[in-house]
């Protein structure tokens, strides 16, 4: 078993802001939900962040806890516009120029947007800012976005906006990394590389690491059922996979020497009354 | 005759769409090997930045912008390859540049190298291009792609229009003025939006930026005609769509929405795969026994009954949106990450296919 602290939810305290990534599909949006939600009933003050327009985040997390959706657009208006440049913030927004402007020093985007994460963190409303991140291969180029941009720029406000961003990201105690991923071969490879990326090139500090749709359980009596029933057939199948389950989680837990948080397999679709059991749960690890 | 098994036989170019984790890149993989199978020389391309075909074929270490040969089944081939932006965009800026010196001065330029890799729609327009180069290899009768895991994937259906993003971008004409013989460069002084760009980005970046786009002076008409031989490729009787989604409500929202891209622009689905499906063992027979372990195993029987259960109904829009009954590949006990896992992948997705079993 990986170590745990006493409180298994006690990194929900460690620091203001968690920003989830795993690669697609691994129900990174429904842990987003599940750590808010978590956080919302040990009576913190909870902000969700959502980055990829998707609006069924709203909705997984329920109407009493504050969702807000950022797009790289707005948060580079907003941002030229506190910087004496709204009146080419505007232009510069429909013209299609944004775009360009981010590929001439790329990951401008995505410091404007770490940026708005970091002003709203500094506001001090929050206790904790759980960011919906982008998708594992986009968010080592997210997370690592300052720590580029750095090099390629030598000086304007972009830079000082990145040199800020990166204190933010580099502070344990004011943002962790939650990484997400499947009880699953790939997902589990892919997990341990990004891991190591995110904290040798980025100097970036990880919370614990998810493991969703675990299947635990005991292994069920197949011997008991007839040879060739389908009782038989449907017990072998199950212990396979509980199987394959404990073995990925016991080599993750090998590999990435963190916190292992495990989310229980669903049987039913994932809406707030799903994410409502599934935060009570996480209180209650092994 | 099975639609997937007329898709192998009959097919130039087979594109496979769907969201991350629905198994697409397997699923392209498995197809390539049953074309293999059937005698066809096949190429897999994977767009994926993650190395998912590698693993997904057991190849150690990363799969490169070349082909690499995996299996030889007979007169049929499987290859594979990993896209690369950036090496496909020099390619077709050297093709393309009127003399060398002016393709060097294009690759030198340092904003290039960022805009080769992520201008947004620069991939799939890249995806198109190295698609259309493999359909005419010779080396191959059919490529297979794995279109990335975003929403974007299809872009490259509009690869005119996504080349016309690039040379018509708003930004490039705000940059450039025409001349009589292309285009010519404004000066940073011309333009108060460029003066205020430059201040936010600093006149370094925004000077490469402005450097790069006058590389491209009169390039425009040889990659307008590439353009169009890609779109003419996309839209032809030879190349096949199929929506790869497991039985997850978020991906089938994705795969529907795809499927109405391509209603939008004329083209059809010609299958629809559904990856990772909750095996059905059926509902138990007689009552629930009394004793722990008969229990046990009833409940757990049910329990995936169901969860199969859940599963066809949601897949039902899919269904109806595309008039394709899809083929069901059930969830593995371990994972596929080597050939042997792809070829029972590949069994199950052509199970009573004369093909699939003639040649053992």
């Amino acid at each position: 078993m990986p170590p745990t602290s006493e409180n298994p939810l006690q990194f929900l305290t460690d620091a203001h802001v968690a920003i989830v990534a795993g690669k697609g599909g691994v129900g990174k949006t429904t842990v987003t939900a599940v750590l808010a939600r978590a956080a919302k009933e040990q009576g913190l003050r909870v902000l969700v962040v959502e980055l990829d327009g998707k609006p069924a985040l709203a909705k997984l997390v329920g109407p009493d806890i504050q969702c807000l959706a950022l797009t790289p657009s707005a948060a580079l208006a907003e941002y030229l516009e506190t910087h004496g440049l709204g009146r080419v913030a505007k232009r510069l927004a429909t013209s299609g120029v944004i775009e360009v402007v981010a590929t001439a020093a790329p990951g401008i985007d995505d410091i404007v947007v770490l940026g708005k994460i970091k002003q709203l963190e500094q506001t001090g409303s929050y206790d904790l800012i759980v960011v919906d991140g982008p998708a594992a291969g986009h968010a080592i180029t997210f997370l690592m976005a300052p720590t580029n941009l750095l090099k390629l720029m030598r000086g304007g406000p972009i830079r000082s906006q990145a040199l800020d961003v990166a204190e933010l990201l580099n502070d344990p105690a004011r943002t962790r990394v939650v990484l997400v991923t499947l009880p699953e071969t790939t997902p589990v490879n892919e997990v341990v590389e990004t891991a190591a990326a995110l904290q040798d090139e980025g100097k970036l500090h990880l919370g614990p690491i998810v493991v969703n749709a675990f299947d635990g359980g005991d292994d069920l009596p197949a011997d008991k059922a007839p040879a060739d029933s389908s009782l038989r057939e449907a017990a072998e199948f199950r212990n396979a996979r509980r199987a394959l389950h404990r073995r990925e989680v016991a080599r993750l837990a090998e590999s990435i020497d963190r916190q292992q948080l495990r989310l229980p397999m669903m049987t039913s679709a994932t809406d707030s009354e799903v994410v409502k059991a599934l935060a009570a749960g996480l209180g209650e690890q092994p | 005759m099975s639609e997937l098994d007329e898709l192998i036989t009959d097919s130039e170019v087979i594109v496979c769409c769907g969201s991350g984790g629905v198994g697409k890149t397997t699923t392209a993989a498995a197809l390539g090997l049953q074309a293999a199978r059937a005698g066809r020389r096949c190429v897999v391309v994977t767009i994926d930045p993650a190395k998912r075909l590698a693993d997904a074929l057991g190849v150690p270490g990363r799969l490169t912008n070349d082909p690499i040969k995996l299996t030889a089944e007979g007169p049929g081939q499987l290859w594979a390859l990993m896209l690369d932006t950036a090496t496909t965009f020099d390619g077709l800026v050297r093709a393309n540049a009127l003399s060398e010196a002016q393709a060097n001065r294009i690759l030198d330029n340092s904003f290039y190298r960022n805009v080769a890799g992520s201008l947004g729609g620069t991939q799939e327009y890249m995806a198109a291009e190295r698609l259309l180069e493999l359909s005419r290899d010779r080396r191959f009768d059919v490529v297979i792609v794995d279109t990335p895991p975003s929403r974007n994937a299809l872009d490259f259906l509009d690869a005119p229009k996504t080349l016309a993003r690039f040379l018509d971008h708003p930004a490039f004409k705000l940059m450039m003025v025409p001349t009589r013989r292309g285009f010519k460069v404004l000066s940073v002084a011309a333009q108060p939006i460029l003066r205020s760009i430059g201040k936010v980005i600093g006149t370094e970046v925004l000077g490469d930026a402005l450097a790069f786009f006058q590389g491209f002076e009169g390039m425009e008409t040889g990659f307008r005609r590439r353009a169009d031989e890609v779109i003419e490729l996309l839209q032809s009787q030879r190349t096949r769509f199929v929506l790869v989604a497991s039985p997850r409500v978020d991906t089938i929202e994705e795969a529907r929405f795809f499927a109405g891209r391509l209603v939008e622009k004329d083209l059809d689905v010609s299958a629809v795969i559904v990856n990772r499906a909750t095996p059905d063992f059926g509902e138990p027979t007689g009552k629930r026994p009394r004793t722990i372990a008969g229990a046990a195993l009833y409940d757990n029987q049910s329990q995936l009954h169901e969860m199969a259960t859940a599963e066809r109904q949601d897949v039902a829009p899919l269904v109806a949106d595309t008039g394709r009954e899809p083929t069901w590949v059930p969830l593995l006990p371990s994972d596929v990450h080597d050939l042997d896992g792809l070829d029972t992948i590949r069994s199950l997705l052509f199970a009573g296919s004369a093909v699939a079993e003639g040649s053992r």
